[in-house]
């Protein structure tokens, strides 16, 4: 009984403020879209990163007859002893915690696998790839010290660091993810204030009620109630619209697409998907209780 | 029922207390006038009672219990044990007599089964049994007072405060609202009525209490609204 005149009172409430309802919920659906979307960017930021960074962290290309660099010989490539002497270096160097040496035959495998479908798969031998040394380091962080010493060796054409082409290209990421959930959270902002204003004028619509009631004794929770199952309900609505665009959107962007073109990458999967709506719907949750909290509040106080 | 003890209520930012060392007791049962001119302490007395405010010194109980620091979220309780009338009625118009009724009875979470035994004998006495479907912006004066004693008393509450409940009201109809504030004290509930009625207070012959400029100046049993030699 109790129950469902709280529950006719929500209904009369959402009846009323119907133009307001619509307005929080759109607000809340696209604020929270860009804020699950983000979510989602910083889960897939930190996938790329751990697989990345764990797998290689500093290639040391070595000399072909056909490459150039200040320390190969034109026409001729690393000598036997040459790429000993660069071996020996990096193993003295405590910093490095394993060298993995690639021949140019796993070089030119893992080439034909990454471009089984590209016409220039045919036009390479086997000779004209290059040999490297692949080292891993203790703390990934240091890697300057074993870049100087191995990059003027004699043998040695390039040494890459990962890292250096990543950085940029994560920093970038991440630029664009703090700008999603920082444009969400004004958004979200605006919402709440929304909110509030919203329960406000219902408040005051129904003064004389709110006054009756506590006149006659109903409890606070009582009088609040009708009011924070309104905005609640907004809330989980614009929530619910959210989920299922990021859904839709993880299934089209994702799934269909990024999955099925680059396979070298890792792809965020419904799990990160599922962090990121159970997330938006925590701030859902929260960013319409309390502002309806905060506008009611002030009418209940005795 | 109620006990004032040595209570005084000053606002903040006015000079003059509004009420000044009042010490003052109303018994189960009992039917007290509160008289005094506008200003002279009649509403704050009554919102102290009702915990709308708090004395700034001294100590208020209702039923026994110190209200003066009574917690916020128990007020309610309390305000459930006091049924209060004003002279301006506030019914929710647009709802019938027995929707304003029973209003209090379902915010304050009753079944509707006891609702549904507790209206009507409410509006029986009250003498608006046959009113029930009516809205209430229909009635007169007096009708809408009368429901708001119904809906003041429908939970049986131990005290009755009414605030110049006769005072939008002709002679004629406040004598019989008073007859029903009568009843009602008769059944047993504490009544306390603030009013500026000297006939009232003449014609009842009940406890008076008269406040001027904060202090209580008078407390008399069977009294009349002036001074009587």
């Amino acid at each position: 009984m109790r129950f469902r005149h709280i529950l006719s009172e929500t209904w009369t409430g959402v009846h009323r403020n119907a133009s307001m309802m619509v307005a929080i919920i759109v607000t809340m659906w696209v604020s929270l879209v860009l804020f699950g979307g983000g979510l989602l960017a910083a889960q897939q930021i930190e996938l790329m990163k751990g697989r990345w960074y764990d797998k290689v962290e500093i290639s040391i290309f070595l000399c072909t007859p056909d490459t150039a660099g200040d320390n190969c010989t034109p026409g001729q490539g690393i000598t036997p002893q040459q790429r000993a002497t660069v071996e020996a270096a990096l193993h003295a160097n405590p910093q490095v915690s394993q060298v993995f040496a690639e021949s140019k035959q796993q070089a030119y495998d893992d080439f034909v696998a990454s471009y089984k479908d590209s016409p220039i798969r045919d036009s390479l031998t086997v000779d004209q790839m290059q040999e490297s040394f692949r080292v891993k380091l203790v703390d990934p962080q240091q890697y300057q010290g074993v870049v100087n010493d191995v990059a003027g060796m004699p043998g040695v054409q390039a040494v890459q660091d990962l890292r250096e082409v990543l950085d940029p290209l994560f920093q970038w990421l991440r630029t664009a993810q703090w700008v999603a959930i920082g444009t969400s959270a004004l958004l979200l902002l605006a919402a709440a204030l929304q909110i509030g204003n919203t329960i406000r004028l219902a408040v005051f619509a129904r003064r004389r009620e709110i006054s009756i009631m506590r006149l006659v004794g109903a409890s606070n929770t009582y009088i609040t109630m009708p009011f924070v199952l309104e905005t609640l309900l907004a809330g989980l609505v614009g929530a619910l619209l959210a989920a299922a665009t990021l859904v839709a959107g993880m299934y089209s962007l994702v799934v269909r697409n990024a999955e099925v073109s680059i396979q070298t990458l890792p792809w965020i999967g419904w799990t990160e998907a599922g962090i990121a709506i159970a997330g938006l719907a925590g701030v859902a949750v929260v960013l319409s209780i309390i502002p309806t909290l905060i506008a009611t509040n002030k009418h209940l106080r005795v | 029922m109620i006990r004032f003890d040595n209570v005084s209520k000053k606002y903040p930012g006015q000079p003059r207390a509004a009420l000044r060392n009042i010490t003052l007791e109303i018994d189960r049962g009992e039917f007290a006038f509160l008289v005094g001119r506008s200003g002279s302490g009649k509403s704050t007395f009554i919102r102290l009672v009702l915990r709308e405010l708090r004395p700034t010194r001294g100590s208020v109980f209702v039923d026994g219990g110190d209200i003066s620091n009574l917690p916020s979220w128990r007020v309610p309780k309390l305000r459930r044990q006091i049924g209060t009338v004003f002279q301006d009625f506030r019914l929710l118009p647009g709802k019938t007599v027995w929707g304003n009724v029973a209003f209090a009875l379902q915010v304050t979470g009753y079944s509707r089964r006891d609702i549904r035994s507790m209206v009507p004998e409410t509006l029986e006495l009250v003498g608006l049994a046959d009113k029930g479907d009516r809205l209430v912006d229909e009635l007169s004066g007096g009708e809408q007072q009368r429901v708001a004693i119904a809906r003041a008393v429908v939970n049986r509450p131990m005290i009755l405060i009414a605030d110049e409940p006769t005072g939008n009201l002709d002679p004629a109809t406040s004598v019989g609202i008073m007859k029903v504030l009568d009843r009602i004290n008769r059944q047993g509930t504490t009544v306390v009525m603030a009013t500026h009625d000297s006939t009232i207070v003449d014609q009842m012959r009940k406890r008076v209490v008269e406040l001027v400029n904060g202090d209580l100046v008078r407390d008399q049993g069977k009294g009349t609204y002036g001074y009587q030699a």
